[in-house]
């Protein structure tokens, strides 16, 4: 259903003489910001490329040319493997209920009158703390000893559970922590999409006798897919690149249960000192990342809204 | 012109700064790892040693233990703008690249401070020394040892007529022990964590009781007796599973927090837990870790336990002097002669005239353990193992999945074992 009321991107037909004076120009207002983007984020990227062709160590001394070696040596590495499925693991548990979850939030949030602003803050705040406080309030949670979530268990009858060093439950558990942490942006960027639709639409559709299911389903979500787009990849971005508070709810502890490719790229990097080698695995990542979201572009083409 | 001058000079300041001041004799950044109760006695001694020195510009930093502070500190030595002396684990040495992330002290100054080898332990000094040349003075040990609450003890009848715990030897009776503190507290007779690196501390307690080996010398082998290491993971099993004298799902901080509050008649841990019970008021002493498999290894009569120690080394500086290096080993030779003092929170003094000294025997309960430094047993000399190492994380994520009972014995060993052999199998970093 074509939606006319929403304006088409509006195309800069003015004529170009000026232009590649103009630009030039402009070139000198942008200069401090291509130097520290270059300085910071290309050259990273290119020297990090370099050292993965080397034995290179946190610790200094000689290097050596290994060639695609590091590669190979991942290659083989099944630790890489295992951590790089409990990441896409992890993508695939969380990514779908964030973005569920945060729509839903958004329209009931949207809808209540009264207590509006009580949910969009109750909604919210939880993405507001640090992951340190996060970590620190689940980990109490999933306590197997005296845990609330074991206290609730045993109301129930139920033995107690190892939540996070069990391997059936650790993932879960994971997801569950991520999704009431960081729901409340996913929450933010629909509401605001939202508040965004016209409320002429859903009048009109009212008085032309559209049920409230209707509505949702006909104007309200079609017009949500552009944010549902950006959700989207900006979710799986976040979720595949997920350390901190794995990190944090194992205390460090590098159990192999749960931990994801970043972490396995932090331990053989910096505790193991092997920087070429770490180079090498964050390749691999950066590459799923760029694939991942080169497709959702491709799903989901920005500047249509139909 | 003028506006190039003042670049010029704005650059050569910000590059000044970047490069950090030379080391001079007239000042002294010094590194630490000690956040905890041990952190707050650190920076007393600090601040005493800044008072008797106004001619030093004393810093001192504090940051966090573990990865994060060994990788700042070999990311500062492999630039060559380390601070002039910091803490790092003794077992960490090898790690370290001695000669490249670390200076040497230099002779002359060992010799005027009189920081000689015989104060020390032997076998702590000879794995301070690399190639003939002193890399590492240490400042304490730190084993594995045994709290137990004095009142649930005596309640027990496990204590003598002095309120001393009566010696317990042997598995059989251990679990005896604990299974009848189970049954008085209600809780637990035990608690341990299972998470981090204490499954590991336990289990190279436990298989060095038994006489164990891990490594070659050159740490290219694993030479792992499969037996007495399933023998001490059953052991562990039974702690946690079989007989359930103990969790088998607890945090660190959960562990504390039960001993703390008398829930928990004994508790394993590192002996710097002191100052927590002393300011909780809990009715607690400590003994060294016991004699689970008796008649094995006990030189004194003091099982084997597992420890490491702090030592102060000279991180690499690319201009290091020995005038440059005097105030650093000052403030070792101060440190060293204020041990009791460190010693207050824990940890039990390398330096031996400290050990000998009546204010130090005087420390209660902290000098009731202080003979199981004499069999420390630290990780085997490798370059990834000791403590926050890349081998501890793993064995203790592998053991402690065995005290939790989602791993057998087996599983667990097979586990430990596959994670060794790929550490054996990585090129050395350093």
């Amino acid at each position: 259903m074509a939606v006319d009321t929403v304006p088409a991107p509006v195309h800069d037909t003015s004529p170009a003489p000026a232009r590649t004076e103009r630009s030039l120009t402009g070139l000198w207002f942008a200069l401090p910001f291509l130097l520290i983007y270059a300085l910071f984020m290309i050259w990273p990227i290119l020297s990090g490329l370099w050292s993965s062709l080397f034995n290179t160590s946190l610790a200094g001394g000689d290097v050596e040319f290994l060639g695609l070696s590091n590669y190979a040596e991942l290659a083989r590495d099944g630790a890489v493997w295992d951590s790089l499925w409990n990441t896409v693991w992890f993508t695939l548990l969380s990514t779908p209920p964030l973005v569920l979850t945060g729509l839903g939030m958004a329209l009931l949030a949207h809808r209540a009158r009264r207590t509006g602003w009580f949910l969009r803050f109750a909604f919210f705040m939880p993405f507001l703390l640090p992951v340190t406080v996060v970590a620190l309030i689940w980990l109490w949670i999933y306590q197997s000893d005296f845990g609330l979530l074991n206290a609730a268990v045993g109301w129930f009858g139920g033995d107690p559970v190892a939540w996070i060093n069990d391997e059936r439950t650790a993932m879960w558990a994971v997801v569950l922590c991520t999704l009431w942490w960081t729901v409340g942006f996913n929450f933010l960027l629909y509401l605001a999409a939202l508040q965004g639709i016209p409320r002429e639409l859903h009048e009109s559709a009212a008085v032309d006798g559209a049920t409230p299911g209707q509505r949702l389903r006909r104007i309200t979500l079609p017009l949500l897919r552009r944010t549902t787009g950006l959700v989207l990849v900006l979710q799986l971005i976040a979720s595949l690149k997920i350390f901190d508070q794995v990190y944090l709810l194992n205390e460090g502890n590098a159990g192999p249960i749960t931990r994801p490719l970043i972490q396995y790229v932090y331990e053989q990097g910096f505790t193991s000192y092997r920087i070429g080698y770490a180079s090498a695995i964050s390749y691999l990542l950066f590459l799923i990342i760029i694939v991942v979201a080169f497709a959702q572009f491709k799903i989901f083409p920005a500047g249509r809204d139909d | 012109m003028k506006r190039r001058q003042l670049l010029a000079g704005t650059a050569a300041v910000l590059g000044a700064a970047a490069c950090g001041a030379p080391s001079g004799a007239d000042r002294l950044r010094y590194w630490n790892l000690f956040g905890g109760g041990d952190g707050v006695r650190m920076v007393e001694l600090v601040d005493a040693f800044a008072a008797s020195r106004p001619d030093l510009d004393v810093q001192a930093s504090t940051l966090a233990w573990g990865p994060p502070y060994y990788t700042k500190l070999s990311m500062a030595a492999a630039g060559g703008r380390a601070p002039d002396v910091a803490i790092l684990h003794l077992a960490r040495l090898p790690s370290f690249a001695p000669g490249r992330l670390l200076d040497p002290f230099p002779p002359e100054l060992l010799a005027e401070a009189g920081i000689t080898p015989e104060n020390v332990l032997p076998e702590i000094w000879d794995r301070c020394v690399v190639d003939g040349q002193v890399y590492a003075i240490p400042l304490d040990t730190h084993p594995f040892v045994m709290y137990y609450n004095t009142d649930l003890c005596r309640r027990l009848g496990l204590t003598d007529a002095n309120g001393t715990l009566v010696p317990l030897r042997g598995a059989d009776d251990l679990v005896a022990a604990w299974s009848e503190a189970k049954k008085l507290t209600g809780g637990y007779g035990l608690v341990l964590d299972n998470f981090g690196i204490s499954p590991w501390r336990l289990w190279w307690t436990l298989y060095r009781q038994l006489d164990g080996d891990l490594l070659t010398a050159d740490a290219t082998a694993l030479v792992i007796d499969d037996a007495k290491a399933l023998q001490a993971l059953d052991f562990m099993r039974r702690l946690s599973v079989t007989d359930a004298v103990a969790p088998g799902q607890m945090l660190l901080s959960g562990a504390v927090a039960l001993f703390g509050s008398g829930r928990a008649a004994f508790l394993f841990n590192g002996e710097w837990e002191v100052t927590t019970f002393q300011t909780q008021r809990t009715p607690f002493s400590m003994v060294p870790f016991p004699e689970v498999f008796p008649g094995t290894a006990s030189p004194a009569g003091i099982a084997r336990t597992q420890a490491d120690c702090h030592t102060f080394v000279l991180p690499h500086q690319r201009d290091r002097t020995v005038a440059g290096t005097r105030p650093a080993v000052d403030y070792v030779r101060f440190m060293l002669e204020h041990s009791v003092d460190w010693a207050a929170g824990g940890h039990v003094p390398a330096w031996l005239p400290a050990t000998r000294s009546p204010d130090y025997l005087a420390l209660d309960p902290q000098s009731r353990y202080r003979d199981a430094a004499t069999t420390a047993q630290l990780d085997p000399p490798a370059w990834f193992s000791g403590s926050a190492s890349n081998m501890e994380n793993p064995a203790g994520a592998a053991f402690g999945a065995v005290q939790s009972g989602t791993l057998t014995p087996e599983a667990g060993l097979a586990r430990f074992k596959a994670d060794m052999q790929r550490l054996i199998d990585t090129p050395a970093p350093v």
